[in-house]
């Protein structure tokens, strides 16, 4: 965290461009963006406004989800928003002269971003702000629809906002899919004064980064829903728990917090009506479990992150005891629009029962990674080659993990497959938080099986049997089976430590590990077959060594 | 415990931690983070003045200090180096990063002899589409391969 938030360029206005007023170019402050560079970029920015060469503002916006594009900036013209990318260092002078600042031809030169065919072909409804404002304004948020959500809660009796989410039809989008209306009413039922709002920001999922996006690029967003979730159900104090390995989702949303009080946007009082809410973040602490939603609350009690057994379940018994509503941060974050522009209007959007807008990540071995939320029902191969592009290694696909490290890998034939809760709950595999993981045709399914008895090895809390002791010895069956000791016997014996894990488990983590293996073993059986060693994907006990 | 005048002993140390965030519901995790930040780790003697102060027995808050992956028992290199070893970054290639690592000579999960660098794996940084990645003492880095690994583990690249 090196970069002030909103940094307006304090640069004099030089001669040389005349008294023309400075231009604005937008360099994304979003954690992908800057691992490839985007502070350097804004920084050389700067310093060419500073020198008095050029008359530039530089705003830190989110990212607009073209990942692949890295460091992308904008340069505002009379058209619109004209993008250049990916954008190294070395690049910023020759693009200064070549008239960034009139949005002038460059080989880097991308074009009017809002009418980029990846953009534009989507349908931003969670995401419409992301990538478009400084994440930090609160002009800026107001003047892109902010708080018309809240207003229009506050102004409404609190059952009738349950019943608007409600009739919405928006599902959790943490992975489950419960309707997000039904687990509010609970709560909203419940007589206690004290009740809690919780957003699980812990996505410790590979293939996801959705909510981090949020969290950088529009946080008052996620605000902005954690209130109206508040007034729906009667609750005063709301808590972010936000993984560790999210620094700069951590700053901002602490930031933003801080912002939105002073704004009076939180507080006693808010907005002057007679709500008063205020909000927390908590950092986590490395342990993958803590997005299971009672592993969270057990750790934002200060515990150790162990799986309560349901019931009783949160929306009655939550955090300290009292009701609580724990919310993912995609499905928070769709809250606002839901009440600003009504339940019919969401509804409209998706298929079947899979209402709304999905926000699909994909990720992994992808030519063009990123972000492409859209109605739901678009297949995985118009993600994986029309938005993708194919592999980044430019080998052929050979499988795709869909909904995490829970999620089940598909092989190509299956790519046609509408995404749709229903559809894919059919399919033996989920759709989940709308992660997607791409692999080439290099990867092996039995390594990637064993990863996944491995990892929840290493993540499961260790509270059920099926969980803790089963992924060890999934681990080691697959060995044997690779090995080609006692095949058929281990083959059979992996089947029933799968539905063993299956039935028994807590929670998910043990309960849909074997989704992953048992996908890679029916639509990759030929990576299984014996005499072999495996890949070497052996996690260590990181609590302990250096620790 | 009583050194006059330093401010850092960790009495001194999670004592102040802990007046800081009293009024914090189960505060025990924000107080942890606090611990490490200024320590550079939670130190063994820091666990009974934790349960003193927060009225928990020793064992609950060793079960927490050991129960996450974040909190260390001992001090960690000058850098702290992780790699992200999840499904999207193996997409793309993290063993070779692993491997790399072990051709160095260093071991994940470990500090090196002369205490410059450690090196643990991590799963997931949320970087997702730009992988491999990795993180070096809170600074993320994106398709990283073994040459840049390389650099950050040199400390050529900051």
């Amino acid at each position: 965290m090196n970069n002030s938030s909103h940094s307006t360029d304090t640069g004099s206005r030089p001669e040389a461009t005349g008294s023309r007023a400075a231009v604005t170019v937008y360099v994304p402050r979003d954690s992908a963006a800057r691992s490839v560079g985007a502070d350097e970029v804004a920084q050389a920015l700067q310093h060419a406004a500073a020198r008095g060469d050029f008359a530039l503002d530089v705003v830190r916006n989110g990212s607009r989800g073209m990942l692949w594009l890295e460091p992308m900036i904008e340069v505002v013209t009379p058209r619109g928003r004209v993008g250049y990318g990916p954008v190294a260092l070395e690049d910023v002078d020759a693009l200064l002269a070549a008239g960034l600042l009139d949005g002038a031809d460059h080989p880097l030169r991308l074009g009017i971003v809002d009418e980029l065919p990846w953009l534009a072909r989507q349908n931003r409804v969670t995401f419409a702000r992301v990538g478009v404002t400084d994440p930090l304004s609160t002009e800026d948020y107001e003047a892109h629809g902010g708080l018309a959500g809240l207003r229009a809660a506050l102004a409404r009796d609190p059952a009738d906002v349950v019943a608007e989410v409600t009739a919405s039809g928006l599902r959790g989008r943490g992975g489950a899919g419960f309707p997000a209306g039904i687990k509010w009413k609970t709560v909203l039922d419940c007589a206690d004064e004290l009740k809690f709002v919780c957003c699980n920001a812990d996505e410790g999922d590979s293939g996801t980064f959705a909510d981090r996006m949020v969290m950088e690029g529009d946080p008052f967003m996620l605000i902005e829903g954690m209130t109206i979730a508040a007034h729906a159900v009667g609750a005063s104090e709301g808590y972010f728990y936000i993984r560790s390995e999210y620094p700069v989702a951590i700053a901002t949303m602490r930031r933003a917090i801080a912002i939105a009080r002073e704004h009076g946007w939180l507080g006693k009082g808010v907005l002057g009506s007679s709500l008063d809410f205020d909000l927390h973040v908590r950092v986590g602490a490395g342990a993958y479990i803590c997005g299971e939603e009672t592993s969270m609350l057990e750790s934002l009690e200060g515990k150790r992150g162990m799986v309560r057994a349901k019931p009783p379940i949160p929306a009655i018994e939550g955090l300290f005891g009292k009701p609580t509503v724990v919310n993912n941060v995609l499905t928070l974050a769709t809250v606002p629009v839901v009440l600003a522009e009504g339940a019919k209007a969401y509804q409209d959007l998706g298929v079947e029962r899979s209402r709304g807008t999905q926000v699909f990540q994909l990720g992994g071995n992808i030519a063009h990674g990123g972000i492409v939320e859209t109605a739901f029902g678009i297949t995985l191969r118009e993600l994986i080659e029309e938005y993708g592009g194919g592999t980044h290694s430019g080998r052929p696909v050979r499988t795709a993990q869909v909904g995490g490290p829970l999620g089940a890998y598909l092989p190509e034939s299956m790519f046609d497959l509408p995404m749709d809760y229903e559809a894919f709950a059919a399919a033996g595999a989920m759709v989940g938080h709308g992660g997607i993981v791409v692999f080439d045709d290099t990867v092996d399914m039995a390594a990637q099986a064993r990863f996944a008895m491995e990892f929840c090895a290493e993540e499961s809390c260790g509270k059920c049997t099926p969980c803790r002791v089963g992924s060890v010895r999934g681990a080691e069956v697959i060995d044997k089976i690779v090995a080609g000791t006692h095949r058929d016997e281990n083959l059979a014996l992996l089947e029933d430590l799968c539905d063993l894990m299956t039935e028994g488990s807590l929670c998910a983590m043990g309960g849909l590990t074997p989704l992953p293996v048992r996908s890679a073993l029916t639509h990759f059986p030929d990576d299984f077959l014996g005499g072999r060693r495996l890949l070497e994907i052996h996690p260590v006990r990181a609590t302990e060594g250096t620790a | 415990m009583t050194t006059s005048g330093s401010d850092v002993t960790v009495e001194s140390v999670v004592r102040r931690v802990v007046a800081r965030h009293r009024g914090e519901r189960g505060a025990l995790l924000p107080v942890l983070h606090a611990v490490q930040a200024e320590l550079g780790h939670v130190p063994q003697e820091a666990v009974p003045l934790l349960a003193e102060e927060l009225n928990l027995s020793r064992a609950d808050v060793h079960g927490v200090v050991t129960f996450y992956h974040d909190f260390r028992r001992e001090p960690a290199g000058r850098t702290t180096v992780r790699i992200c070893r999840a499904e999207a970054c193996q997409a793309l290639g993290a063993d070779r990063l692993v491997t790399y690592t072990r051709e160095a000579g260093l071991t994940l999960g470990e500090t090196s002899a002369d205490g410059s660098v450690t090196v643990e794996q991590v799963f997931c940084l949320g970087n997702c589409a730009l992988g491999p990645s990795v993180e070096a003492n809170g600074r993320l880095y994106g398709r990283v391969g073994p040459a840049r690994l390389g650099a950050i583990l040199n400390g050529t690249v900051s």
